[in-house]
């Protein structure tokens, strides 16, 4: 693990970019930064980070740095890695593709797929602050279940999102890449060390890291640290890497605080405390126990369920 | 070599940097040609086999901004899904060269000839040649590298060539030698590129303050390109003996009435036009190769004589008064005063044949309405069942 100390002072995303206060993306991609160890070239989706780190005729780069569209900053990427192999320059150059939770869970996992599976030597950051934060706060596929969003509300009948969070890293991991992993802006020396890793693979690189939104999740926004590190601390997000297929937990979370202490602070999960949506609340509490126990179950810290031998017969 | 192997045989040529293309008929044999060049060691390029159209696109204008020469190729569905990037491609002013084996789009669901894939994009800012045949594909795939990469242009470019009809068509090529095509090529030089001694932001967030300067520069582009195009076909007819420009007339000086067309139907409309004069008939052809930018002064002055053009559109565009050429055609009266009389025939969709005795039809028609008989009917789909 890296100190603070060690950290280079140098800010390569500049203050005065026009992220919000108490923005869990832009904490993001300055600690990113401050753990690339080579020359970077940055990929961006569209989404927040773009957005608000470019306006013409300003810019917070202080790296090469290209946006083009929502949904192929993976494909964007490969095509740079290719010209860099073409000048034999690939192995001096970290390529960092940014995308948000909707860029990478949605619309531009195709490109993902395609650019993990061609093997292109680059790494791609999903910050994840689970809805499409950009244009309004719409659900994506990394919004968790009983979350309100502008296109889930919360109303009198249907109590926010009705379906579960993707499991990106599993997705990432089925294409064999050599080190995918989650991590979360709280634990910025876990996540630097995670980055300095998937850039020094040759190949492509995956992390998910959960980078909360005051404005979409309604909390105070001197609380985005607090919320990502509860997030960690509830089992609500588990800290984990996929190295060659090996799961390997990076948080063990012996004694989880109550799940209540992460959702309470944010609005879009307050209707899940009213009496009639009761229900949703502990189905959401089911999932969130059920998505560890599957991690952790991958990470070998619980065994894995008997499989059903073949001459006992089924029931 | 069919076209679709002259173009391959063309990009193997021009030495690019990195191809990234996904396969669709009847563009296919361009990339497969260009995978065995990269597989028996032929090349020196980075191939790049994506998952999809957008992706192609969206990988080579990564690459484009990294500094390298980039060609890919698609049809039809492919040059739809790519739609997008077409504008991002353009509007980052990334010297991309794409063919373009033209093919009607869906649905219904149709693998053959038509515009309507490049029509459909027609306003994507992209430089937009159209080939009559494999020798003009090859011809016009070089110098579309110069074009392209030129500074005062800095714009993709496609290579239209009709999907079959040119792209599967059997036809003697004259190729140049590789070291000719090098010295005319040069290689690229970008003006800026993603270069970590010179950081760039490529892409910005554009808002209503810029947004339009940024607009004007492709505008002036767009200006640029015909005075660069001329020049870099007239080096080129140095090394070939085969001159380009951006249309080619024939039998345009005295003609009464004229077929305006682009692509493969002008060889058709040259023979029947010939048959027709050797009957006394004043006809002839104009052929656009450069569809974007539209040439308005140079058709204004090959139509100032003519008394009616019936002009072939290979696209519908629905709802609209013309087809898209018929359309320019119509502006280009507009805008220079011309007197011509001007009908639209749509016509070849989704691959059917335009025979001899269609076009005879067209030149009969033009020349009826040359004499003073109305158009009653400026825009016609030919041929079509009752």
């Amino acid at each position: 693990m890296v100190t603070l100390k060690e950290l280079s002072t140098q800010e390569l995303f500049g203050p005065g970019h026009r992220m919000c206060t108490g923005c869990g993306p832009a904490a993001m991609a300055r600690i990113t930064m401050k753990a690339l160890q080579k020359p970077a070239i940055i990929v961006n989706a569209t989404g927040c980070l773009e957005v608000a780190s470019t306006i013409y005729p300003d810019t917070a780069w202080k790296v090469p740095w290209v946006h083009t569209l929502f949904e192929n900053t993976a494909a964007v990427a490969s095509g740079i890695e290719a010209s860099l192999r073409k000048e034999g320059k690939a192995d001096a150059v970290d390529i960092v593709a940014f995308g948000g939770d909707g860029g990478t869970f949605d619309i531009g996992i195709q490109a993902l797929s395609g650019a993990l599976e061609r093997k292109h030597d680059f790494t791609y950051i999903c910050y994840d602050n689970e809805a499409y934060m950009n244009t309004g706060i719409q659900r994506s596929g990394a919004t968790p279940y009983g979350a309100a969003t502008t296109t889930t509300p919360a109303g009198s009948k249907i109590a926010g999102k009705t379906d579960a969070k993707k499991d990106l890293i599993g997705i990432c991991a089925a294409h064999g890449v050599e080190f995918a992993a989650t991590a979360s802006v709280a634990f910025w020396n876990d996540y630097i060390t995670k980055v300095r890793r998937a850039t020094a693979v040759k190949g492509p690189a995956v992390i998910h890291v959960l980078a909360p939104c005051p404005l979409g999740w309604r909390f105070e926004t001197s609380q985005t640290i607090k919320l990502a590190k509860l997030a960690v601390q509830t089992r609500y997000f588990p800290l984990y890497e996929v190295e060659n297929g090996n799961y390997k937990l990076s948080m063990k979370v012996p004694k989880p605080t109550p799940l209540e202490e992460f959702l309470k602070p944010q609005g879009r999960f307050r209707h899940l405390f009213a009496p009639e949506f009761a229900n949703n609340l502990e189905e959401l509490k089911r999932q969130v126990e059920s998505n560890w126990n599957r991690v952790a179950r991958l990470c070998g810290e619980i065994p894995a369920p008997a499989s059903p031998s073949p001459s006992q017969p089924a029931n | 070599m069919n076209g679709d192997e002259a173009v391959a045989f063309a990009a193997k040529q021009a030495q690019v940097d990195v191809v990234a293309a996904y396969p669709i008929t009847p563009q296919t044999i361009i990339v497969e040609r260009f995978s065995d060049y990269v597989a028996n060691g032929e090349v020196d390029t980075q191939y790049v086999c994506v998952e999809s159209e957008h992706s192609a696109l969206s990988a080579c204008v990564g690459s484009s901004l990294a500094g390298s020469r980039v060609f890919t190729a698609t049809s039809s569905q492919g040059l739809a899904l790519m739609h997008e990037v077409l504008y991002v491609a353009s509007g980052l002013r990334t010297p991309i060269v794409m063919a373009v084996a033209n093919r009607a789009l869906s649905a219904p669901i149709n693998i053959h000839n038509d515009h309507s894939d490049m029509m459909g994009s027609r306003d994507c800012g992209w430089i937009q040649i159209y080939a009559e045949n494999a020798q003009e594909s090859y011809d016009w795939t070089l110098q579309a590298f110069r074009i392209a990469e030129d500074h005062k242009v800095s714009l993709p470019v496609t290579v239209n060539l009709d999907g079959f009809t040119i792209s599967h068509a059997m036809e003697g090529v004259s190729v140049l030698e590789e070291n000719e095509v090098t010295k005319f090529l040069g290689k690229r030089t970008p003006m800026y590129k993603l270069d970590i001694a010179k950081p760039v932001t490529f892409g910005a967030l554009t808002l209503p303050d810029y947004y339009s300067e940024f607009k004007q520069q492709q505008v002036e582009a767009m200006k640029n390109a015909p005075p660069v195009i001329t020049s870099v076909a007239n080096e080129f007819n140095g090394i070939s003996g085969r001159q380009y420009s951006n249309l080619s007339g024939f039998n345009m000086s005295d003609a009464d009435a004229a077929i305006v067309c682009m692509g493969s139907v002008a060889g058709t409309a040259r023979t029947v036009a010939t048959k027709l004069r050797k009957q006394g008939k004043r006809v002839g052809v104009l052929k656009i190769w450069q569809y974007r930018p539209w040439p308005t002064q140079e058709v204004a002055r090959a139509l100032s004589k003519v008394k009616c053009v019936g002009v072939i559109d290979r696209a519908v565009s629905f709802g609209a008064p013309y087809g898209a050429l018929g359309s320019d055609i119509a502006s280009t009266k507009v805008l220079t005063g011309t007197q011509t009389k001007i009908f639209n025939v749509i016509c070849g969709l989704g691959g059917r044949d335009i025979k001899p005795a269609d076009i005879e039809g067209i030149f009969e028609r033009a020349l009826r309405h040359a004499e003073g008989a109305p158009i009653d009917d400026p825009s016609t789909l030919l041929g079509v069942r009752p």
